[in-house]
């Protein structure tokens, strides 16, 4: 249907729904789009926006819970979901494969990767000639060496990287007309990422596979697809090609989404979308984007929003302005990073000396040197297994094993927090990576965040909640909130009740450990210009923990880099970043999927 | 997961206040599921029948009324037991001290047991190793068997019964909570906590324990099981009530020889016992499969979902749904006639 361009169109989807089994609740519909053999397209939106549902459904799945509902997916003209399940499971792994987000519980642990990548071969007898040299050929396409050692390795015994190309070799060991990637990836580093997005491309140009590349990461899908479908709330509000979508938005939505996202290459004001996406059922009548869009008008909320044709070239929007939407430019804002460097003052400062930390009997960080200068925001960033959280935790006192010196306040910190005085306690506090982890579900808001105030203050009932309600709002929280329990708040409103309960005791420095990274990119923004303003207000020292350099961009005024438990780098923020000295980070900066100049602005 | 996923979502706007402790909303949802009314209309029927009983029962249920064995009649609708008392009295009055001895070996063998589990899996190390090898040593006695070893040295007191089972069921309920507070232990909300210094005991009263209600409310229903039918069991061989209280342990084995005669004086108490032990079983069941229900929302609540995630923030439990598979509620009745 959107096709102007000439090549074959394999998949083509048409008005697919999902709705939630036995009940008229549709969690997707309205789902078209088509993709042309030997083109990828990305399937971008948020948690909760359906994209994996419409990924699985492709593949005539649906999780349980879920049923489809209507519509046809089209392979090559042959229609999936009217397919008996025999043929169904003829046509899986055969001319539909599929690659997990997580490739370390895809593969089964038991299995050699030899016998795993060759069991789809032998399910499918008579498919290939010769499995041993498909098994050879297709580890090669994805750079692995089909060495005897290889195949006999167990899944545990490969990097992540590695497991998700046995993954990708499984998925194209059958020479597959399409190929449905769900994050695949998500937690790995940014070079391996890098490696394993060119291997996609390449294979499904080579190969002429139709892929659909399933991401919440804009950057990421940029690199890699042809067309980009963006959903939200369960329909596809936006499609169109990669280079359009990105340069030109037509759908608020999208527009939003561009400019939440931080960017490595420059420090610009992130831009949250306040409020949070409608539920499957409790979806309104008209747009379901008219309650956080900025351009709403009265139209929005009477009925749906049809889909218009932007321009050529089969943009479409899902949006009553869709040829008009114009959000204005930007903001550019710049922070003021490389804030100057009082170093040697250590009155209120924390100085790291020699940090050597382990686990059992191997050392993790060999000798750390560091300091967090007053006022200033430190970003600490590393890929996984760099040792970012071992430092982190050291700092705090979770991590008791280590020697060297910390010292905060011009007083040394003991290892264990036991051993700590309270009032180095209240000083510094930590923020954990996961809100859905961190807050008690069994305590409301109001208790979650009076609870560190009781243990460090003897204060009156009154006061102590008059605390609290100052500290929520400092968080943009109302006091409508203080009887809340956890699961009645967003990902991003959690975070915030977090970090309030850190900033309750008025502490002096504050340690954010991937804070963001549980988040969607427009809750992230939210988060970080809170975490940004609230530094500045309150004169607070902050260490921003995180693998995401663009982010280190957005709120770090020095940066720490970090690899396998060594500083590789370290100097004001703009200075690293623009001019990277060591190779690693030259590598680092390099490899990281940027949203490209084009984008927003 | 939508059951209780719906539950949550039709919350009001959170003004309103909702009871938020998890073990009324489980009961709650388990009681609205067919599973759960039948085990709870049976176990409500055997409970009104021991409780109101003694009230009711025609005649006292230790004067001999009619001859031993004699067959129902008008008078006397299930007829005499082995020396001629009236057997409906009897079991309608032979129920409540079985039932109140049940209820509190179960009680006590859920603060023992939650007690050392709690503590093992938190406090680790040196009370753990300490705590679950005494769990191990009262495993490996058989609780009929560690229970008529106490009897008979100390005596056929009816709280010495009481204590004996509550503490063989200690070490099962230990290990169920070790489990699940490992897993809670380690939640970052834990951590937050313990990075303010705060000391151990509150720690577990405060964050860990209000997270066990679902394994807790599963165990609760498993032990009363247990402990209905191994206290009647008891009865069964004599170590209850001396003879003439009326005891429906005891009526079977009473009227056992008459079982040709006047079945009723077997067949009532026994399909009380086995009533009530269906009941509660398949009410547990009930519990134990929405536990494990709620616990499937998880990806939902990591990927930023929300009510229905969350609900399930706070759950755990593989274990106690297989234990509760394992026992059905045939095993169960038959276990009990043949206890001797």
């Amino acid at each position: 249907m959107t096709e102007s361009t000439d090549p074959v169109v394999r998949l083509s989807v048409d008005n697919l729904q999902v709705n939630l089994a036995g009940k008229d609740v549709d969690v997707v519909s309205e789902v078209s789009f088509s993709v042309a053999q030997g083109e990828v397209l990305g399937l971008v939106g948020e948690s909760g926006s359906g994209k994996t549902t419409v990924a699985h459904a492709i593949l005539g799945y649906a999780r349980r819970g879920l049923q489809i509902a209507a519509g046809t997916v089209r392979l090559d003209g042959r229609d999936l979901l009217t397919l008996p399940p025999r043929e169904l499971r003829k046509v899986r792994g055969a001319s539909v494969a599929y690659v997990p987000q997580d490739p370390g519980s895809a593969l089964n642990p038991v299995l050699r990767i030899g016998t795993q990548v060759r069991e789809i071969l032998t399910a499918h007898p008579g498919a290939v000639a010769n499995v041993d040299d498909r098994v050879r050929e297709v580890l090669a396409e994805v750079s692995l060496e089909a060495t005897p050692d290889m195949l006999r390795r167990y899944p545990h015994q490969l990097s992540g990287g590695q497991q998700q190309r046995v993954a990708l070799a499984t998925a194209f060991a059958l020479r597959p007309s399409l190929l449905v990637l769900d994050e695949p990836t998500t937690g790995l580093d940014v070079t391996t990422q890098r490696h394993v997005l060119e291997t996609v491309r390449d294979l499904c140009a080579t190969y002429g596979v139709a892929g659909v590349y399933v991401s919440h990461d804009l950057a990421v899908v940029r690199e890699l697809a042809r067309s980009v479908g963006v959903m939200y709330a369960g329909r596809m509000v936006e499609f169109g090609a990669t280079q359009v979508i990105f340069d030109a938005p037509a759908h608020p939505y999208t527009a939003r989404l561009l400019r939440a996202i931080p960017s490595v290459e420059r420090s610009h004001v992130l831009e949250g979308i306040p409020g949070q996406p409608p539920r499957p059922g409790q979806r309104p009548e008209g747009c379901s984007f008219a309650a956080r869009c900025p351009l709403v008008i009265d139209l929005c909320r009477q009925e749906p929003p049809p889909v218009v044709p932007v321009g050529q070239g089969g943009h479409l929007s899902r949006c009553v302005k869709a040829t008009e939407t114009i959000l204005p430019p930007m903001p550019q804002a710049v922070v003021s990073a490389g804030r100057p460097v009082a170093a040697a003052d250590e009155g209120r400062g924390m100085a790291v000396r020699d940090l050597r930390a382990s686990y059992g009997d191997t050392e993790v960080l060999h000798g750390l040197d560091l300091q967090v200068a007053d006022q200033s925001c430190l970003a600490i960033v590393g890929e996984s297994g760099s040792g970012k959280t071992t430092l982190a935790r050291c700092l705090v006192g979770m991590h008791q094993k280590w020697r060297g010196e910390i010292t905060f306040g011009g007083q040394p910190l003991q290892p264990g927090v036991k051993a700590r005085l309270p009032e180095a306690r209240r000083a510094l506090q930590y923020v954990f990576q996961n809100p859905y982890t961190s807050l008690n579900p069994r305590k409301t808001v109001e208790q979650l965040v009076e609870q560190p105030l009781g243990y460090f203050f003897d204060l009156p009932r009154s006061e102590s909640r008059e605390r609290v309600v100052k500290v929520l709002e400092d968080v943009s929280l109302s006091t409508a909130f203080l009887r809340r329990y956890p699961d009645q708040l967003s990902g991003g409103e959690r975070q915030r009740v977090a970090i309030a309960r850190a900033l309750v005791v008025e502490p002096d420095l504050l340690i954010c450990d991937e804070v963001t990274s549980a988040l969607d990119v427009s809750v992230q923004a939210v988060v970080i210009e809170l975490l940004r303003e609230l530094q500045i207000r309150r004169k607070l020292m902050l260490v921003f923990i995180t693998h995401n350099l663009s982010l280190v961009r957005a709120i770090g005024h020095q940066v720490v880099v970090m690899s396998e438990g060594r500083i590789v780098e370290t100097g004001p923020t703009d200075d690293v970043l623009d001019r990277p000295k060591h190779e690693y980070t030259v590598r680092l900066v390099e490899d990281i999927p940027k949203i490209g100049a084009a984008s927003g602005v | 997961m939508s059951l209780t996923a719906d539950k949550a979502v039709k919350r009001p706007d959170g003004r309103t206040r909702v009871d938020r402790r998890q073990w009324t909303r489980l009961l709650a949802a388990a009681s609205s599921g067919m599973r759960g009314r039948i085990g709870l209309a049976l176990t409500a029927m055997v409970v009104l029948a021991a409780a109101l009983g003694p009230f009711l029962a025609p005649y006292s249920p230790t004067q001999f009324v009619t001859t031993p064995f004699a067959k129902p009649s008008a008078e006397h609708l299930l007829g005499g037991d082995d020396i001629g008392r009236d057997v409906l009295s009897r079991v309608l009055a032979g129920g409540w001290v079985l039932l109140v001895m049940a209820v509190a070996a179960t009680v006590i063998g859920l603060l023992l047991g939650t007690l050392a589990g709690v503590c093992a899996a938190y406090l680790r190390g040196r009370w753990d190793g300490l705590i679950m090898r005494s769990v191990d040593i009262i495993l490996a006695f058989p609780t009929v068997v560690f229970a008529l070893l106490l009897v008979s040295v100390i005596g056929p007191k009816l709280w010495l019964i009481v204590v004996a089972v509550g503490v063989s069921h200690a070490p099962q309920v230990a290990r169920v909570m070790r489990a699940a507070t490992l897993e809670i232990s380690e939640r970052d909300f834990v951590k937050a906590v313990e990075l303010w210094g705060i000391r151990s005991w509150t720690v577990m009263r405060s964050e860990v324990l209000p997270n066990l209600s679902s394994p807790l409310m599963v165990e609760l229903g498993l032990r009363l099981t247990y402990s209905i039918v191994i206290i009647s069991g008891l009865s069964f061989l004599g170590f209850s009530q001396p003879p003439p209280a009326p005891n429906w342990g005891l009526m079977i084995n009473e009227n056992l020889l008459g079982l040709a005669a006047n079945p009723w004086g077997v067949v009532a108490p026994a399909v009380l016992i086995a009533l009530l032990t269906i009941g509660t079983n398949t009410f547990t069941d009930a519990v134990g499969r929405l536990a494990i229900g709620v616990g499937r929302g998880n990806e939902e609540a990591a990927a930023g979902g929300g009510v229905a995630g969350a609900v399930m923030l706070g759950e755990l439990q593989q274990f106690p749904l297989d234990d509760t598979v394992v026992e059905d509620p045939e095993a169960t009745e038959s276990r009990e006639p043949t206890v001797d």
